[in-house]
């Protein structure tokens, strides 16, 4: 075990060395940032563009029968306010009041046509009043014209402010912030094992892996090469992150992030919440990397790699589905699921993290990955293992000696 | 090229440092290595000959550990599980690998911490295996700077930093010119001096025959021959080369029945009589004598006879057109 270890540490050791100072790495490290870079331009842009005038406020009068069809009338003819709702009373008019100011309307109209009152927010009554007096102006002439010659009188709107009702808070239920952690998570450890398979096949391609084998146990190149991967990604991840903060800051600084361009806190906090990403993110890493390498190992060409790929990445994109499928009801059949097939439990667990704040099912969901890891660890290097101690071609040649 | 004459005295000890009876590869439908047994007493400078795609590799790679057996056992320094005694133990496999990256001071350390040797330690003997090779310039370089030549004496240093008891080498000579074979000739002296076995394959005969203390030669995955290369050329009759100036008369029926006439000469096997009684008679039956010689056969005879014998004409024809010299296939 020792030897393992060690070997395995000589062998993830040059990896990670030939892979983070290689000028290769500096590319790596650009190329995930440039659609984010890009998609977080045009979301800003996006957002700020949806940011303008939003929908009319909606004035509410109270009244029925002939004050009614009179408002409505008026309303035809003056076109103000904007968005105009005509409700019969109920009985307990402030009660009433009460409810469609807390249901969202801007403002209420009460007291018939000869005494008016607007209640509502003050700023809403600020540039309300006056479309709501020129409404009951032009009603009054229309009741006045009914009564056959009448002359109009003018009557002023009386405002009554009231402390403005918060809208009804949006429930916080971190499912947005559980799609965006799991779309994440889904998304490094694709990229990631992509890279892990190009480096198995560039050792298979400059005939390195003979000497390898020879030197050491099998299971050593296989252990050392997965975590060495590990370790590269975590430095991606690093980066990226310092990365993605100092533009954060930059743009934060600059007053140009959008104020409702946020995510939830997640239920277990942030600082919580990004270790358990690093920890989900290390499983799904280690799990999916196991299988690419275990398969990778199988293939003889840079052809066999791609099409061995493409049905895993298939299948990761299945993966996420399921586990995206469980977002919103963390403790649903789904979710549970999705939680227990050990190649989704990462991307379950890390939305259950974003939604539910109890801690300990963390603790089991990372020993049942970590079982699995084991597993799937096991089995892909004896089939790496199998690969290189039974084939004679060490590069796609047929038999030779 | 080094002329140099084989190590004479053996300096080989009874045990032996590479053991294997009747091993099997099997790959689908062809048997690479066909109950082999192989037997490489310590300190010994051994050769396996064989034509291409006679099983060389197989073999070595079985004895390694790199291939698993599908029949029969093996020991690699008393240990039947050949990965444990990979610390005493260095390979030249007969298909070079380096990272092309790696600087060539960092990829003898590397493969030296492979094999247990401290990254620091094994950097410091690489800087001296490199200087003292003549390579002390190119430390710094990566590889995929280096000539085949160089890049291949790296590989070679890389096999031997961390001081093995036995090297393993396949095909060594492959690949490199005249200057470079010699030189890698008596770096293989140097370490069979300082103790260690030396247990490499070749298909170019000239090598072995001044390397080698012992051989075994393989065809079609068997071994046809085990013994010393004296054993080897001695499985073959010495050949008499006879010119005489009378082309008839009654000494020619002194000559053996085998005996030819081939561009103005006779060729023979020696008789069992030796060549003595041969001598009086052509001398008494006139033939003039106006040259004689007794050939020994050379191992080359000697490869071609047992492998050839044991894979048919088509192959001889092939082992034949080996160029003796270049080392290349």
């Amino acid at each position: 075990m020792r030897e393992l270890i060690r070997a395995a540490w000589v062998i993830g050791r040059r990896d990670y060395v030939a892979t983070v100072f290689s000028k290769t790495f500096a590319l790596f490290l650009i190329g995930p940032l440039l659609p984010l870079i890009f998609g977080g331009v045009f979301s800003i842009i996006g957002i700020s563009g949806d940011s303008g005038p939003g929908p009319a406020p909606t004035v509410v009068a109270i009244a029925d029968g002939d004050i009614a069809r009179t408002l409505a009338a008026a309303h035809k003819r003056v076109e103000a306010p904007d968005s105009l709702r005509i409700e019969p009373p109920t009985g307990d008019l402030h009660a009433q009041t009460r409810r469609l100011l807390d249901g969202g309307d801007a403002a209420v109209l009460t007291g018939g046509l000869d005494r008016p009152q607007l209640t509502g927010a003050s700023d809403a009554l600020d540039h309300l009043t006056p479309d709501v007096g020129t409404l009951v102006d032009e009603a009054r002439d229309l009741r006045a014209l009914d009564a056959q010659g009448g002359a109009p009188t003018k009557v002023a709107v009386a405002r009554r402010a009231v402390t403005a009702a918060a809208p009804p808070p949006r429930k916080q239920t971190g499912a947005d912030t559980a799609r965006t952690g799991q779309f994440v998570l889904v998304f490094l450890t694709m990229l990631l094992c992509g890279v892990l398979l190009s480096n198995l096949l560039e050792e298979k391609s400059n005939k390195v892996i003979e000497i390898l084998a020879a030197a050491v146990p099998v299971d050593a190149i296989f252990l050392g090469k997965l975590v060495a991967m590990l370790a590269m990604s975590l430095t991606g991840i690093v980066c990226w992150s310092a990365i993605g903060v100092g533009l954060y800051e930059l743009i934060s600084h600059q007053g140009l992030w959008p104020q409702d361009f946020t995510l939830d806190t997640p239920a277990v906090g942030w600082p919580l919440f990004a270790l358990l990403g690093v920890l989900y993110f290390s499983a799904s890493y280690l799990l999916l990397g196991a299988v690419f390498l275990g398969i990778g190992a199988q293939a003889k060409s840079v052809r066999e790699v791609q099409t061995l790929s493409m049905p895993i990445t298939m299948g990761q994109l299945l993966v996420f589905a399921f586990a995206s499928a469980g977002v919103g009801r963390p403790n649903g059949h789904t979710a549970i699921a999705a939680t227990i097939f050990p190649w989704s439990s990462p991307f379950e667990m890390f939305a259950r993290a974003a939604e539910l704040p109890t801690l300990w099912p963390h603790l089991i969901g990372l020993a049942w990955q970590a079982l699995w890891i084991a597993i799937a660890i096991r089995i892909s290097s004896g089939l790496f293992r199998r690969s290189v101690l039974n084939s004679a071609p060490f590069v796609g040649r047929s038999v030779r000696t | 090229m080094n002329q140099s004459a084989p190590i004479a005295a053996p300096r080989t000890t009874t045990a032996l440092a590479v053991e294997a009876h009747g091993l099997v590869k099997q790959y689908r439908d062809k048997r690479a290595v066909d109950g082999v047994d192989l037997a490489v007493p310590q300190g010994c400078i051994y050769g396996v000959l064989g034509p291409n795609g006679a099983g060389k590799s197989t073999l070595l790679r079985m004895l390694l550990g790199i291939l698993d057996v599908d029949g029969g056992t093996r020991r690699l320094l008393g240990s039947d599980r050949p990965i444990r005694m990979a610390r005493e133990v260095g390979y030249l496999p007969e298909e070079r690998g380096l990272y092309p990256s790696m600087p060539a001071r960092e990829a003898i350390a590397f493969m030296g911490a492979l094999r247990g040797l401290g990254l620091h330690e094994g950097r410091a003997r690489a800087d001296d295996l490199l200087d003292r090779h003549g390579l002390g310039e190119a430390k710094h370089k990566p590889i995929r700077q280096l000539s085949k030549g160089m890049a291949q004496t790296v590989q070679l240093l890389g096999t031997i930093v961390h001081k093995p008891r036995l090297l393993v080498l396949d095909e060594p000579f492959s690949g490199l010119d005249a200057l470079n074979q010699g030189r890698l000739e008596k770096l293989i002296r140097a370490q069979a001096e300082g103790g260690a076995t030396i247990l490499f394959s070749t298909h170019v005969i000239a090598h072995a025959e001044r390397l080698c203390e012992r051989i075994a030669i393989i065809a079609g995955g068997r071994i046809r021959f085990e013994g010393s290369v004296a054993d080897a050329r001695a499985t073959l009759a010495q050949r008499v080369r006879l010119v005489t100036r009378a082309t008839d008369g009654p000494w020619r029926a002194a000559l053996p029945p085998d005996a030819a006439e081939e561009d103005g000469h006779w060729q023979f096997d020696l008789p069992d009589g030796g060549i003595e009684p041969l001598l009086s008679a052509l001398i008494e039956g006139g033939a003039g004598i106006e040259q004689l010689s007794i050939e020994r056969p050379g191992l080359h005879d000697a490869f071609i006879a047992i492998a050839g014998g044991a894979i048919g004409s088509e192959d001889i024809a092939e082992a034949k057109a080996i160029p003796e010299e270049t080392g290349d296939a």
